[in-house]
């Protein structure tokens, strides 16, 4: 039993029209995703804009409702209405995307990372904001910055509050979506180093949603690539980057920007070479609709969603 | 040089906070040649999007001093009548959110027309529209007809920044700003738009300046590269030099700080402290001495300038020749340790 597995997991968004304003459709945002993280791992899902990477983790929180599947965490199933207890909701916590949105601008530092706690916590006054300064000690800002708004910090430091909130039910399960695309590159690897320090520190399991494929190479252990609500491949970090079997994935890995000039003619080449292939195979890979195909193994962590031979 | 497209001197461009002036690009001269790519690469607050604003004119209330010379015109002190003939004619930029640089009640069509009919009056319907297809079969919309009477809202994020493209080649410009062009976008659509623009300098012979934070874009765009920090350039070279042989601290840290893509879960390379706000700005010494504390402070120079240290490689401040990691420096003392 895994630590976290979903199985067949969709979410359909409904479309209404017509004079009843009855479902006349359904936009499958995610259509029958599978995977399982170890725990104490960071596991990486990759996928452009629209995939349905952010409403999977979306939907694993709670935040979306979903159609059909399974949700196990540490074997309760978080789907099923008997569980619906907090409790459980209590070990996955979330790192938003925009550290200036996500931050409510009306509350103070103390309001805003004690949230969580007045949820399920009962505390005094004295405990709570002693908890909420540690917290911040803990994530590297000045504990006597409980009284400031959140337009007083800089965007690293934002980043460290949503953190400070995240990590303050001492959760099991962080589902980071995108939590470095809004930063400097040079504020990007503080957060960066800051989330591994603290997943050793408190033994966190992570679900890593980004598009940058670098940065997922660098954070992650096993990746999930989606495309269209469905898996296209899965395996270890070495599969994905070494050896991608799927011609999406070899676009993805093609696409990013070589950080040494003097490989610029090669890496043009490459992505001229994949885009070719991408035209010429795209009907090989992908069904009629335009989706993926089931994931087959094709080693014992490597998994490509190719056609049926035959 | 008589390659000069556009030839920036002292540039000073200063934004009102309270009652005092602050200057968000502090005394920057550059050039930028015909066929030619020059990147600027900082981070958010390095005054990077204000030169370009500035050389632009797209700025209101800034006060704007020093000189922008673009084809015998001082853009710096050119009256908005004149500006206006030259941008969108023989300038042109391309601007970093696709979807809020368009207008959503306009067609596609429309939009694109409209840079045509300022700038040639003349041009009939039937012409502009021929015009208008062909420019977008140029930046790579598959059925250019269709797209032209549809909304930006029918379009997605990478189709909306090949019209914001088609609307800035219109009138085939001299010079192309191109701030932060890719930064919303997938990396996928990304390399498409970055090839895009790559074939778009060989076939039109314009001057390039390319604004990004993406030292990746960067690598793969560039010809000269100009880093910025706190309204300065601190270092310029050609792209191989700069990416081989980074001098500035500032410029080391960067380039340091990002995830390797061959490596594995080392530590990344953190700068410390916060690029101060425009107020904030030490307007004396070497503006990054103050993030690099464990360099001696004798290492800067009082009056930073830039030193020419090789043909074309340009840094500022003296104190890259001291420079070295913390991490560096502990590594050598093992290793003298051990010899």
């Amino acid at each position: 039993m895994g630590f976290l597995e979903v199985n067949d997991l969709k979410v359909h968004f409904p479309i209404r029209g017509g004079i009843l304003n009855r479902k006349i459709g359904a936009i499958r945002a995610v259509d029958g995703v599978s995977f399982s993280i170890e725990e104490g791992k960071t596991y990486g899902l990759v996928g452009e804009s629209g995939s349905g990477k952010t409403t999977t983790g979306r939907a694993i929180i709670g935040l979306n409702h979903i159609t059909s599947g399974q949700v196990m965490f540490e074997g309760k199933d978080l789907t099923s209405k008997k569980s619906k207890t907090q409790h459980v909701r209590k070990d996955i916590q979330m790192i938003f995307q925009d550290p200036y949105s996500s931050l409510n601008a009306k509350k103070r530092v103390l309001d805003i990372v004690a949230e969580p706690l007045r949820n399920y916590e009962k505390l005094t006054k004295i405990e709570e904001k002693l908890r909420v300064q540690e917290l911040l000690e803990q994530v590297g800002l000045n504990p006597e910055s409980i009284l400031k708004y959140p337009h007083e910090f800089s965007g690293g430091q934002r980043q460290r509050i949503g953190i400070a909130r995240a990590i303050a039910l001492k959760p099991k399960l962080i589902i980071a979506d995108e939590p470095v695309s809004a930063l400097d590159v040079s504020v990007q690897a503080q957060v960066l180093n800051f989330m591994q320090e603290i997943q050793k520190e408190l033994n966190l399991t992570y679900l890593f949603i980004s598009h940058d494929l670098g940065i997922v190479k660098h954070m992650c252990d096993d990746i999930g690539i989606m495309y269209k609500g469905r898996y296209v491949e899965e395996g270890t970090k070495q599969d994905i980057f070494n050896n991608p079997q799927h011609i999406y994935t070899k676009r993805l890995v093609a696409a990013i920007p070589d950080i040494d000039p003097q490989n610029r003619q090669k890496q043009k080449h490459l992505r001229d070479e994949v885009q070719m292939e991408y035209q010429q195979y795209y009907n090989d890979y992908f069904d009629n609709e335009g989706l993926a195909y089931r994931l087959r193994n094709i080693s014992d962590s490597h998994l490509v969603a190719l056609p049926e031979k035959g | 040089m008589n390659n000069a497209l556009l030839e920036i001197k002292n540039l000073k461009t200063s934004f009102r906070i309270r009652d005092d002036y602050y200057a968000a690009v502090d005394d920057v001269s550059l050039t930028v040649n015909k066929n030619e790519v020059l990147a600027i690469v900082g981070e958010s607050g390095s005054g990077k999007s204000a030169l370009a604003f500035s050389v632009m004119g797209l700025h209101n209330r800034a006060k704007i001093e020093g000189n922008i010379y673009f084809k015998d015109h001082d853009l710096a002190n050119l009256p908005a009548n004149k500006l206006n003939k030259l941008r969108g004619d023989d300038m042109a930029m391309i601007f970093q959110d696709p979807l809020t640089a368009l207008n959503p009640l306009m067609t596609i069509e429309e939009q694109i027309a409209e840079t045509l009919l300022l700038h040639h009056k003349n041009l009939s319907k039937k012409k502009r529209r021929e015009k208008v297809i062909d420019l977008l079969n140029q930046v790579g919309i598959p059925r250019p007809e269709h797209t032209c009477d549809q909304f930006p809202h029918e379009l997605s994020g990478g189709m909306r920044q090949r019209v914001i493209i088609a609307i800035a080649i219109a009138n085939d410009p001299e010079l192309l700003i191109a701030d932060e062009p890719t930064t919303a976008l997938d990396v996928t659509i990304q390399a498409q738009i970055l090839d895009l623009i790559n074939d778009l300098k060989e076939n039109m012979n314009a001057g390039i300046v390319l604004i990004t934070h993406d030292l990746g874009v960067v690598a793969e765009m560039a010809d000269r590269v100009a880093v910025m920090y706190a309204g300065q350039i601190v270092e310029i070279a050609d792209v191989h030099t700069l990416f081989a042989n980074p001098r500035h601290p500032y410029t080391r840290s960067l380039l340091h700080s990002i995830p390797n893509i061959d490596g594995g879960n080392d530590k990344l390379h953190v700068i410390q402290g916060i690029v101060p706000p425009l107020h904030k700005l030490p307007r004396e010494g070497c503006r990054f001495a103050a993030r690099i504390p464990w360099i001696d402070t004798s290492a800067h120079e009082t009056n930073p300038e830039l030193h020419e240290i090789k043909p074309g490689h340009f840094v500022r401040c003296t104190c890259h020749n001291q420079f070295y990691f913390p991490d560096e420096k502990k590594k050598e003392e093992q290793a003298d340790g051990i010899s």
